[in-house]
């Protein structure tokens, strides 16, 4: 199934929720989509040709992972073009985590002539809970195989469109440079700390508690399956990366001391874990309740 | 006899745990096979990353029978009136024989009746299939995951075939809900997916066919010649040996070749150490030199493919290195911007450890310590360029505010001390903070200069103390701090610059200067502290002393177990090892052998006295001795000892323990005629306390009771 970029600021696909949440629980899900990833602290004011403040991920759950899901794989990389047998291609070792979600999981880097080109994740544990089954994630990343693939040095110098009647071409350059230079700027220099705090500790609290009610809705035997059910718990969860996001805004502005580093990490980690809970308890309201509805009928 | 194979192929190992994981499962299985009656003619290891194999050879096809003599009941509750009672027939049952075959033996408690039992070996084929699940299940993983839906087990990385076989038969094993066959895998890229094996001698032939070179002997030397052939093409140029990194290509390919790229001369500006590390731990390139040992715009990649012939793959490593180079350079020339000196200050938000405060708080520490050990040096005789272990000590940490230590972890120091050069202060410092995590491991030399030495223990103390302090020191296989590595650092640093110092008096100096109250730290009990240390110290040198050095066992044990003042005498290491080498070089000679052999037998009797409440003498009076050979042995003891204390002063142990073998005809004589625990209570009291004398005052440079004789080996 093909989904579309999720629209709120993220730092890798796996924040979005077709992610983040999908993963969790029983149920089989198979998704692709891309995802523009904006990680400040990155951002070069578009002068290294290698690194963007915002790149787009090519994210791919397979869930649970079929057997042949290597072979997939790289019939994925024969489909966008690549003769496999005129390049060395290797899967070596690389684990991920990710301490503000709780999340980890075991994988490779895979490696085309030496370029990285692919982060293929066997999530283990997301926002604190073992994964059961667990996933497959494919993350490519886009601007780095379109370079490979158009033989340019820089990520700038990528074709990006041509046109069919003339010829002429626009390039990533035309199309990026302003955003990469004019956000680095801002991320760099321009961003108001103080008001960035403000905004994170709003979205924090804000998140933490729409997660409070929800629990409290839990844990009411008054309450109808149904307004479990329809509680926004989805906007708890972007509340949360509005956190993740600021707080990347933040740590670029340098305005995050190491030592105060661990404890926000520990504060969205919490609203993580609190959601990730939080979500399965509602998805399991509607397995019951269905059980519930055919025990009755029976 | 048949030969056995398994192959357990899996998705692809981390190259660092292969080897590992290939020498368990072989220990594993010889085990299992001794366990089970199944000798074998050796086992051969077969590893890639995707498949774990070996080869049992020669194995018996089934277990040998095995005799056994069942004990039964008593005759007397066995039989009644001469006919066998229920309980005979029971035990006949039991034992699978008729009653008229079962026996009787006689046994302390009685008579028994007996059954002899022949149990049928059972096939070799059903004992793996049924036992090497296990086994497989029990290797060990530094980190490893579940797959299948409800979490049966957990391995490196998903298994998704497995080839069991002795000879042509296929043994039926499961593991993770796959079941053996004859079907393994070719190379992912050039090897069919499917290939049958025809019998575990064929394995490796087969496989070879399939593009996968199964012996990881046999891919070192491939690689090894394919990397000597591309650098052929250069004039002149060697490829630089390493053997952590070719380790590293070997576990990472299944059929390896070798390219030779190229990179622009214009990065030869910036320093060897961070072209070497980009190549090396980013790229797994091994570097080229030129014929004057220079580094070469070039580097050799090893593929896991068998070559290259379009160039492709050599213009796409070429094109990444050009991109980590230009990062490289990137990052150079901003960090260049803030000299060393002024990131003194950006240290104070740097964190060493949560409750350890800031790393500008450990340059200061580092400073201070470092002043002790200067002045304690000095004392010895030893010259230190005390001003340039101070500003080198100020700076050390401040390369962890640089850009290319943040992308280029693995440089701090290096990099400190390459900006330390570029920023014109003196060599001595430039020095001392390049060197200041040496040794780095084992292997690793200590740091060049007496600056550079110093600065390092100052820093591995500070940390060791630290940690020690907050109670965080290593347990068991966990060490999250290293600190043993740091430990070990310490010990080698003082052997091999040869440092008269007390570790015990370091460690707690370090100490005394974190402010824990500023830190609002917790420490431990000072006096749990200084044992904590005094007992890992103790490890750390019996370490030392064994696995660098390769004293046997008992000479450590020996020089670790001397006593001085009541207390164990191991504060300084280069005494330890002086002593050591010294015990080392006699332990051959037949009067050493004899005095280890009298002391072990003192500290017998002498152990026996304590356990039995028995009086010693302490100090002993040589007038209530009444034996000639008693008095004689007490009365050598004053003069050898004060030759012993005077000759120990200046470290001349070889000189001696000679000495201490002169004791050997007074005790020889006095063990061949005097008793010791005699009956009577004042003189039994005396004897003990000369014996107590003799292993007190001789037990400064070695406990000769842990030495290994002939006699008692």
């Amino acid at each position: 199934m093909l989904q579309q970029p999720y629209d709120i600021e993220v730092g890798a696909g796996t924040m979005a929720p077709e992610t983040f949440l999908r993963v969790l629980g029983p149920k089989p899900y198979k998704v692709a989509y891309v995802q523009p990833s904006r990680r400040p602290a990155d951002g070069r004011y578009g002068d290294n040709p290698n690194r963007l403040y915002k790149h787009m991920q090519l994210q791919v759950i397979l869930k649970p992972p079929p057997e042949n899901v290597q072979e997939l794989y790289l019939e994925s990389l024969k489909a966008i073009g690549i003769d496999l047998r005129k390049h060395d291609i290797k899967f070596e070792e690389d684990n991920w985590e990710a301490p503000t979600l709780a999340a980890w999981g075991v994988g490779w880097q895979v490696m085309l002539d030496g370029l990285e080109i692919t982060q293929f994740t066997y999530f283990q544990q997301c926002g604190g809970i073992d994964l059961d089954p667990i996933c497959a994630e494919l993350t490519y990343g886009l601007e780095r195989i379109a370079a490979f693939l158009q033989d340019v040095d820089s990520i700038y110098e990528i074709v990006w469109a041509k046109d069919p009647q003339s010829g002429a071409v626009v390039k990533y350059r035309d199309v990026r440079y302003q955003d990469e230079l004019q956000m680095s700027v801002s991320n760099f220099e321009k961003a108001d700390v103080e008001k960035t705090w403000k905004h994170f500790e709003m979205y924090e609290s804000e998140s933490q508690a729409l997660i409070n009610q929800f629990n409290a809705l839990l844990a009411d035997k008054n309450a109808t399956a149904d307004a479990k059910q329809r509680f926004p718990l989805l906007a708890a969860y972007e509340l949360c990366l509005k956190c993740s996001h600021l707080f990347n805004l933040l740590d670029a502005r340098g305005a995050i001391s190491v030592t105060e580093r661990v404890g926000v990490i520990a504060r969205i980690r919490q609203l993580a874990v609190g959601l990730a809970k939080a979500y399965v308890a509602q998805q399991n309201v509607g397995v019951e309740s269905a059980k519930q509805q055919k025990g009755g009928a029976a | 006899m048949p030969d056995f194979l398994l192959e357990i192929g899996c998705e692809e190992i981390p190259a660092r745990m292969i080897q590992d994981a290939s020498q368990e499962l072989q220990k594993r299985v010889e085990e299992l096979l001794a366990k089970n009656s199944l000798p074998h003619q050796g086992i051969k290891r077969l590893e890639t990353p995707r498949r774990l194999a070996f080869i049992a050879s020669g194995i018996p096809a089934t277990q040998p029978d095995v005799q056994e003599q069942l004990t039964g009941p008593a005759t007397k509750v066995a039989y009644k009136d001469g006919q066998p009672t229920p309980a005979a027939h029971a035990f006949a049952k039991k034992a699978g024989v008729d009653v008229s075959q079962l026996q009787k033996v006689t046994t302390p408690k009685g008579e028994y009746l007996t059954a002899s039992v022949t149990s049928k070996g059972k096939p070799a084929a059903q004992i793996l299939a049924e036992l090497l699940p296990k086994e497989i299940a029990s290797i060990y993983w530094p980190k490893n995951m579940y797959w299948r839906a409800g979490k049966p087990e957990r391995f490196v990385r998903p298994v998704r075939w497995i080839v069991a076989m002795l000879d042509g038969e296929v043994i039926p094993l499961e593991f993770a809900g796959i079941k053996a066959g004859n079907q393994s895998r070719g190379h992912r890229i050039l090897g069919p997916q499917q290939v049958s094996i025809g019998s575990p001698s064929q394995y490796a032939e087969t496989m070879t066919g399939a593009h996968v070179t199964v012996l990881s002997g046999d891919r070192e030397y491939k690689i090894r010649k394919a990397l000597d052939a591309a650098t052929r093409t250069v004039p002149g140029a060697r490829w630089r040996e390493d053997a952590d990194l070719l380790r590293t290509v070997v576990n990472l390919t299944e059929w390896p070749s070798a390219i030779l790229g190229n990179f622009d001369q214009q990065y030869l500006s910036l320093p060897e150490e961070v072209l070497v590390t980009v190549m090396r731990d980013h790229q797994k390139y091994f570097a080229v030199e030129d014929a004057a040992g220079k580094l070469a715009p070039h580097f050799l990649a090893v593929l896991n493919t068998d070559g290259d012939p379009d160039g492709l793959i050599r213009h796409g490593n070429e094109r990444v290195l050009r991109a980590r180079f230009n990062d490289a350079r990137f990052f150079w020339d901003t960090d260049q911007k803030i000299p060393l000196a002024n990131r003194v200050e950006m240290l104070k938000a740097v964190t060493f450890y949560k409750d350890l405060g800031s790393y500008a708080a450990k340059a200061e520490r580092m400073a201070a310590l470092a002043a002790k050990l200067c002045a304690t040096l000095e004392k010895s005789g030893q010259r230190v360029d005390g001003g340039a272990v101070q500003q080198a000590a100020r700076l050390a940490k401040t390369d962890l505010t640089a850009e290319l230590v943040k992308e280029f972890t693995e440089l701090q120091g290096i990099v400190g001390g390459l900006y330390a050069k570029a920023q014109g202060l003196p060599e001595s410092v430039a020095t001392a903070i390049y060197d200041q995590y040496k040794p780095e491991s084992t292997e690793d030399s200590a740091p060049r200069t007496l600056e550079a030495a110093v600065l390092s223990i100052a820093d591995k103390a500070d940390s060791i103390a630290g940690m020690f302090a907050l109670g965080l020191k290593p347990t068991g296989s966990k060490d999250p701090f290293a600190l043993r590595r740091q430990a070990n650092g310490i010990v080698k640093i003082c052997a091999e610059h040869k440092l008269s110092l007390n570790i015990f008096e370091l460690l707690r100096a370090a100490f005394d200067l974190y402010d824990f109250a500023k830190l609002r730290a917790k420490p431990i009990e000072i006096l749990k502290f200084e044992l904590d240390i005094r007992l890992f110290f103790l490890e750390r040198l019996d370490f030392y002393l064994r696995e660098v050095k390769n004293f046997p066992y008992d000479i450590a044990s020996a020089v670790l177990n001397a006593e001085k003042a009541g207390g164990v005498n191991i504060s300084d290491v280069s005494d330890v090892l002086a002593r050591a080498s010294a015990v080392s070089a006699l332990r051959d000679s037949a009067d050493f052998a004899a005095i280890s052999v009298a002391f072990k037998r003192m500290k017998n009797i002498l152990r026996q006295a304590v356990e039995t409440n028995k009086k010693v003498a302490e100090p002993f009076n040589p007038a209530a001795l009444k034996d000639a050979e008693e008095k004689k042995l007490a009365d050598a003891v004053p003069g050898v000892a004060k030759k012993v204390k005077e000759l120990s002063a200046s470290r001349q142990y070889e000189s001696a323990l000679h000495e201490i073998s002169r004791l050997r005809p007074p005790i020889d004589a006095f063990f061949d005629k005097v008793m010791v625990m005699v009956e009577d209570e004042n003189l039994r009291a005396q004897r003990l306390g000369l014996l107590q004398t003799l292993v007190n005052e001789f037990s400064s440079i070695a406990d000769f009771s842990e030495i290994v004789t002939e006699r008692n080996s």
